[in-house]
């Protein structure tokens, strides 16, 4: 069979801040018998635009986007956020223009969040990671509620033989991040991280894993300004991948 | 009522360091949110339902003009009196109007967000009449100094008991109690005088009825019967968007309504209201009045966000918000908070007058998958972000800096540098260690958690460098 030629857009949050979740990513897909390849001039998929009100910005870089990824096979996205924004937002935001309208739905149609694409696409049945110890799983607002991702981490996540998933209260909940919010409405951001961590911490798990960055450094931040030192914060892509 | 949305991050910060309303807001949020779960397990089809009533509102609102006039024939034909409000001062000089012409001196009034809207009991009591609040909620911010409500369901959701206590304590001269049903028992003493002695009743409306041209009320007290049937004069002031169809149509906007509001499968009490009372009947108003308000509804029909208009008011979304239950419903600034409110008080307050508002969400979408006529308020409140954008609302400097940063993103190389700059920025204010503490590009995230440090490369920078290895290997 012939490989599956996967774009993997690397959204501009990892880029900036964790490039090894590109590469756990990287290394699943390839793992998994996929042809990766990051386009060199991809760079953000425009939602901080669109949700900032900038829709001129936004439809640009949607453009943008579609251009440089619709010519494979499938695309795949480290963020169920980001994800969602070309799957479910690109057609919205180009709907005066049929031309761009038509070629954004036919990107939505073969968009995945990674780890749904690695369970619903390519089924695989094994991942290298190599994790071992507790973790709990923080289910991120977009991926959740639009993409339908909640089996999917938790499935593959229960392939990797050391891992032992222990359910926060919460789970479901909001961690506060919200994009621009948290520069915007600092205090009241962190005040709902601190929610989300204070489960975290009940959940005595030795990591919080989630889908999103972004969700993951605001986790992060809290949890060390509440002067928690040891519980560790990570990307599903990093735990399924092992080292890269 | 008074706009205090401007100022919605002084608020909202107020409300983080209020130590009683952080308690409240914690025993809330489980109260409403669980008990909603819990509720809605016993529909067969709780999704269907859902879409059954957002096509119910849709009907209506899509065609308002002629269902208002349907329901205007109808409650003609029952003998009531409908009057048309266009804004909140003409809600005034109508009801008041109304009062002089009964020689009302006293009014029962149950819950009604409109008459918040309107700022009525100020108006009454300018013009020499008395209004009573009788939902106890109400009446409890009524006698505080007619505090504003925090919450369209449960107005003094953020007071805690202690409170209200003091707040009996001192108003009524009686010893100070902690006893709920004490508490409530004295409340209701004082108020039976007034549903005695009111010449005029006042209530709010959940829904109007075309085809019977009835008011439904939905309340939990009882109190809302002793307005409505006591008084020789009873007004009904809703806005127009209130409207269903036929009376069936309740059966299934009731199934949703006390369950997404209170957790209820029905709530307590449940009315529906025809017409002035008849000669062979006992109970029931003399004189009957709809006061039908626009307030800035007409103008929403058929634009954006005209999906808004289904709204029936159960207060789900915020019960559900994250931003609500960390810093309660004041902190919105006008009549409605939570979701629902950052929608509603740009559209009837003026998009100037609230620019936060729409800004102060995660847009995690909690709200919209709870609504039970499925508004998609996280879109309402992004398309105003983009009202705002549009009209130049926005800081300067954010508006600067999202062209600028949305030009440099559609430049790969120039975006590639940037982005290498700021990772390195980045792991230079770390000074070595995992976190940066104070962040000057963006200090309120710093105000109250870190900023976990970069790694210190771009992916795309060592992703190249990694082909070129492959490459040439
Ligand atoms: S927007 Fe929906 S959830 Fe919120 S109060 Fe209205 S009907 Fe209820």
């Amino acid at each position: 069979m012939a490989r599956v030629r996967v774009g993997l857009f690397v959204t501009c949050l990892v880029d900036l801040m964790r490039p090894r979740i590109g590469f756990a990513s990287l290394k699943l897909l390839e793992t998994a018998g996929c042809e990766v390849i990051v386009p060199e001039t991809q760079t953000c998929c425009g939602q901080p635009a669109w949700n900032s009100g900038d829709a001129p910005g936004a439809v640009a870089l949607a453009k943008k986007a579609i251009a440089e990824f619709e010519g494979f096979e499938y695309v795949v996205v480290p963020s169920g956020s980001c994800g969602d924004h070309i799957r479910t937002e690109y057609p919205n935001l180009l709907a005066a223009e049929s031309e761009w309208r038509d070629r954004a739905t036919a990107l939505a149609s073969h968009t995945y969040e990674l780890t749904d694409f690695l369970v619903n696409v390519l089924k695989v049945d094994s991942v290298p990671g190599d994790y071992a110890g507790s973790i709990t799983y923080h289910d991120s607002c977009t991926g959740l509620r639009s993409m339908g991702i909640k089996e999917q981490p938790r499935a593959l996540l229960a392939k990797v033989k050391g891992v032992q998933l222990k359910e926060m209260n919460g789970c479901e909940e909001c961690c506060g991040f919200g994009g621009t919010f948290s520069v915007k409405f600092g205090e009241v951001s962190a005040a709902i991280a601190e929610r989300k961590c204070d489960n975290v911490l009940a959940s005595g798990a030795k990591a919080v894993v989630g889908g999103d960055l972004g969700c993951l450094l605001s986790i992060e931040g809290k949890l060390r300004r509440m002067g928690n030192e040891t519980t560790q914060v990570l990307h599903v892509a990093e735990v399924l991948a092992g080292r890269v | 009522m008074e706009i205090k949305s401007m100022s919605f991050k002084a608020n909202a910060a107020g409300s983080l360091a209020n130590v009683v309303l952080q308690g409240t807001l914690k025993n809330t949020k489980g109260k409403f949110v669980t008990k909603r779960a819990e509720a809605i397990k016993d529909l067969d089809d709780f999704e269907a339902t859902r879409d059954a009533a957002a096509a119910i509102r849709n009907k209506v609102i899509d065609n308002l003009d002629l269902w208002l006039e349907r329901f205007e024939q109808k409650a003609l034909d029952t003998g009531a009196t409908v009057l048309w409000a266009r804004d909140g001062a003409e809600v005034c000089r109508l009801v008041t109007e109304i009062a002089k012409k009964h020689g009302v001196k006293k009014v029962t009034k149950s819950k009604s967000m409109l008459s918040e809207e309107a700022g009525l009991n100020q108006a009454l009591e300018a013009a020499g009449i008395q209004p009573v609040e009788t939902d106890l909620g109400e009446y409890i911010l009524q006698i505080n100094d007619n505090e504003p409500p925090s919450h369209i369901i449960a107005p003094v959701v953020h007071k805690g008991l202690d409170e209200v206590a003091d707040l009996f304590h001192k108003v009524h001269g009686t010893p100070r109690k902690t006893d709920i049903p004490a508490l409530t028992r004295e409340a209701r003493e004082v108020l039976r005088s007034h549903f005695l002695s009111a010449e005029m009743g006042l209530s709010g409306g959940n829904f109007l009825v075309a085809e019977t041209g009835s008011v439904a009320l939905v309340t939990n007290e009882g109190n809302g019967r002793m307005v409505t049937t006591l008084p020789k004069v009873h007004v009904v002031i809703t806005g127009i968007e209130k409207v269903i169809p036929p009376l069936e149509d309740l059966s299934t906007l009731m199934r949703l309504l006390p369950r997404s509001a209170t957790g209820q499968s029905i709530s307590n009490y449940f009315s529906i209201l025809t017409g002035v009372k008849k000669p062979e009947e006992h109970d029931g108003p003399e004189h009957l009045y709809f006061v039908l308000v626009d307030s800035g509804r007409a103008d929403v029909v058929g634009s954006d966000f005209h999906a808004m208009l289904r709204c029936i008011r159960c207060g789900a979304c915020m019960n559900h918000c994250p931003v609500y239950q960390t810093i309660g419903g004041h902190a919105y600034g006008w009549v409605y908070p939570g979701p629902m409110g950052s929608v509603l008080t740009p559209l009837y307050a003026g998009i100037e007058n609230a620019i936060d508002l729409p800004h102060a969400a995660t847009l995690c979408n909690q709200c919209g998958v709870v609504c039970p006529v499925k508004i998609p308020l996280p879109d309402l409140l992004r398309k105003l972000r983009e009202k705002q954008t549009e009209r130049g609302l926005r800081p300067l400097t954010e508006r600067i800096g999202l062209r600028l940063w949305a030009w440099v993103a559609q430049r790969p190389t120039l975006y590639a540098l940037a982005a290498s700059f700021g990772a390195r920025y980045l792991k230079w204010l770390a000074a070595g260690s995992d976190r940066i503490r104070v962040l000057p590009t963006a200090p309120e995230w710093t105000l109250g958690r870190d900023f976990p440090a970069p790694q210190g490369k771009t992916f795309r920078e060592l992703y190249a460098a990694r082909r070129k290895t492959a490459s040439r290997a």
